[in-house]
């Protein structure tokens, strides 16, 4: 089932069940100092029923790609260039209102902080029941009727009762139960989760998770999970999109990409966790930390972290290209990841993190 | 009856007897309740050992650290730092010791003053500790020395915060708890703010660390598979009290306690070989610590709870070293790693709560 990708997911034709299509991304920022290219010709697609990953360290991006599809992006940030499909709307091409007609239906979002993104001063049964009074044309009444229904849809104990309590009365995993029921009122085709159980404690956040794959299978929702845990990756996410500093540097299905990494930055992720070493072994890190976004080299984004970086990526910003059946990277290297050294050292000779 | 650590002993740099905390909260027109934070805590740090503290939040992890840090006056028990009690020093004495105890915060954003440069922060406590290096010779050579010893430059010593990445703020706040030459450090989510590559930096360092110099850690994390990596000993807390302790690869391994199965099977792990078979899924959240459960404080959601949990609190069970369960104390010296938990029905085996069994 993963073969059709055979060519960077950028490229390809919309398949049919291809709920999202986002091709050749741009985002910049104003700032003070000048434009800043925040996300870089940002490509994927997310399947119906399937999980796409956005993975990635903070400042690559990943945010901003989501916020960008959904429409709400920050007034000092825009689209420059490239298009996103939700199944035949031109999400870009569309006005304000016509977009707001596709949210509810189309897209559901949820966001990492649960209390920021409930408003304090409504019940949760008034915010909860938004979605039909606006979408549906439902009265208060029904509206409150659905609204305890989707409560008890997301496992929220008691939602006769707790359908008038604010948003400050509950805990964090049922304010993130609740927005959760919030996105996915309506039923959409698309889902954006943006660091769902980050602020979670394990015991909750497998529970999330679990809430999260079970509304996916029985609504058939296209899932995008953005996150910057690997195990997270590693045991919901069907296709994964590395992202460093704006691009995407490697796409494909999880398995192949995290058994078979063929961009150094995620071959140097992954060697990063520390999973099973045993104590006292000194765990691989790779060295420096991202570069500022507003001093992005000219050439490859990674070059200087890069164990393999050369001449050529000094001059040449490589394209995500074929690597394997079902997997992409951008990297002029990729064929000699596997056969890299987790330890060795980048060629720049750079000494702590900058 | 309750966990009770090893007994002290002259590797021992710590060593907490049944310490209570207990904070009185307002509760509407009816006055004040009790909020035990800390219900009977043992716990024994050894010299240059890493001893791992997981546990939910709202646990009382962070009022335990902030009571061995002299932070909070404890209700009840005992504390003894090289056999002394912190809680009885007054005037110089306890100045002298609270050079022996620091701690690393989680946040390198918010706990490095903004106004002041790296080398202003980490010489800051030779302003209060003037015996120290009385020179200001003295301290620019200890500066050096300590920025050398995270890996910053000496030149990074004029610079401010916000002129350093979030890695190397850490660094920082780490020379800054190493200035004095410290016994224990107490690493509250060290690494939980930093991205995954700067963060295997920062836990090598720290482990460098202690390799040279000998100090002691307690190691606070939500992260699980950040304590299997970097601590000798695991100490599990749950509403107050902790409910297991043993070697780091018996409590990830084969836990005792069904909370700490249900930590170690909810955590999601990169390996697929490691995930349980069954994933157990907790129901519920963590209750009111103002309300506790009776009996049992993991009853409510525990899958093996039967009808004396609710009546009964349970003793502690110890893991024989032949790998029988039995009711008690540990009766080996203080130099055996016993694991040891506060349940009745505890887990008999990595495979009865469909952990994944490894080689």
């Amino acid at each position: 089932m993963m073969t059709e990708i055979l060519e960077p997911v950028s490229r390809t034709a919309p398949s049919q069940q291809a709920v999202l299509e986002v091709k050749d991304l741009d985002v910049d920022i104003r700032t003070p100092k000048g434009t800043v290219r925040v996300v870089s010709k940002v490509g994927f697609s997310a399947r119906s029923g399937k999980t796409l990953a956005l993975l990635g360290e903070s400042g690559c991006g990943k945010s901003m790609t989501a916020k960008a599809i959904a429409g709400l992006l920050d007034p000092v940030a825009s689209v420059a260039g490239g298009s996103a499909h939700l199944e035949s709307h031109d999400l870009f091409s569309m006005t304000a209102k016509q977009r707001r007609s596709v949210a509810g239906e189309g897209l559901g979002i949820v966001f990492q902080d649960a209390l920021a993104a409930l408003n304090p001063v409504y019940t949760i049964g008034t915010q909860l029941g938004e979605a039909f009074r606006i979408h549906r044309g439902a009265s208060k009444k029904q509206a409150k009727v659905e609204a305890i229904e989707l409560m008890r849809r997301v496992g929220i104990p008691e939602p006769e009762t707790r359908v008038n309590s604010y948003p400050h009365q509950f805990s964090g995993g049922m304010r993130q139960r609740i927005l959760i029921a919030m996105a996915v009122a309506l039923s959409p085709k698309l889902l954006i989760a943006d660091e769902p159980t980050t602020a979670l404690d394990v015991t909750v956040q497998a529970q999330i998770m679990q809430l999260l794959r079970s509304l996916r299978t029985e609504e058939q929702m296209a899932v995008v999970l953005i996150t910057h845990d690997l195990a997270v990756v590693a045991e919901e996410a069907d296709d994964v999109c590395v992202m460093y500093a704006g691009n995407v540097v490697e796409q494909g299905s999880v398995e192949t990409v995290f058994n078979r990494p063929t961009h150094p930055y995620t071959k140097g992720l992954l060697s990063s966790v520390p999973a099973d070493a045993h104590r006292g072994s000194s765990l691989t890190s790779i060295p420096g930390s991202p570069p500022e976004l507003s001093k992005i080299p000219t050439g490859c984004v990674y070059q200087d972290r890069c164990p393999l970086a050369s001449a050529i990526c000094r001059e040449q910003r490589p394209e995500l290209r074929p690597t394997g059946p079902a997997q992409s990277a951008a990297c002029h290297f990729a064929e000699q990841v596997s056969a890299l050294d987790p330890q060795s050292e980048p060629v720049t000779g750079q000494d702590s993190e900058r | 009856m309750s966990i009770q650590t090893h007994n002290q002993s002259v590797d021992s740099v710590l060593d907490v007897q049944n310490l209570t905390k207990t904070f009185h909260v307002a509760s509407g027109s009816s006055g004040t309740r009790e909020l035990k934070a800390l219900d009977g805590i043992n716990l024994n740090v050894k010299r240059g050992e890493t001893l791992g503290l997981v546990g939910e939040s709202g646990c009382g992890k962070s009022t335990l650290a902030r009571t061995l840090m002299m932070l909070e006056q404890p209700d009840g028990g005992t504390v003894r730092f090289d056999g002394q009690d912190p809680f009885a020093l007054r005037g110089k004495q306890l100045r002298a010791w609270r050079r022996r105890v620091q701690m690393v915060f989680q946040d390198p954003f918010a706990s490095l003053n903004a106004r002041m440069t790296a080398g202003q922060i980490i010489t800051e406590p030779f302003a209060t500790h003037k015996d120290l290096y009385p020179t200001s010779a003295a301290r620019k050579q200890r500066l050096d020395e300590l920025l050398e010893l995270v890996g910053l430059r000496t030149t990074d010593a004029q610079k401010s915060p916000q002129e350093f990445s979030g890695g190397q703020r850490q660094r920082i706040g780490i020379a800054r708890a190493l200035a004095l030459g410290p016994d224990l450090i107490i690493l509250d989510e060290p690494v939980s703010a930093l991205d995954l590559s700067v963060q295997a930096q920062v836990l090598n360092l720290l482990n460098d660390l202690q390799q040279q110099l000998g100090v002691s850690y307690i190691f606070i994390s939500h992260d699980l598979s950040v304590v299997r990596h970097v601590t000798d000993r695991v100490a599990v807390m749950y509403l107050g009290r902790i409910i297991e302790t043993g070697s780091t690869q018996q409590v990830f391994d084969s836990p005792l306690h069904p909370y700490t199965a249900s930590l170690m099977s909810a955590s999601p792990k990169l390996d697929p070989a490691l995930r349980p078979v069954n994933r157990i899924v907790l129901q519920g959240e963590l209750p009111s610590p103002l309300d506790p459960p009776s009996g049992c404080r993991f009853r409510t959601r525990c899958w093996k709870a039967e009808s004396i949990c609710s009546v009964e609190r349970p003793e502690s069970r110890v893991r024989e070293p032949d790998g029988k369960i039995v009711l008690g104390m540990p009766t080996l010296g203080p130099s055996a790693e016993q694991q040891i938990a506060e349940c009745h029905f505890p887990v008999q085996s990595a495979a009865e709560a469909g952990l994944a069994v490894s080689a």
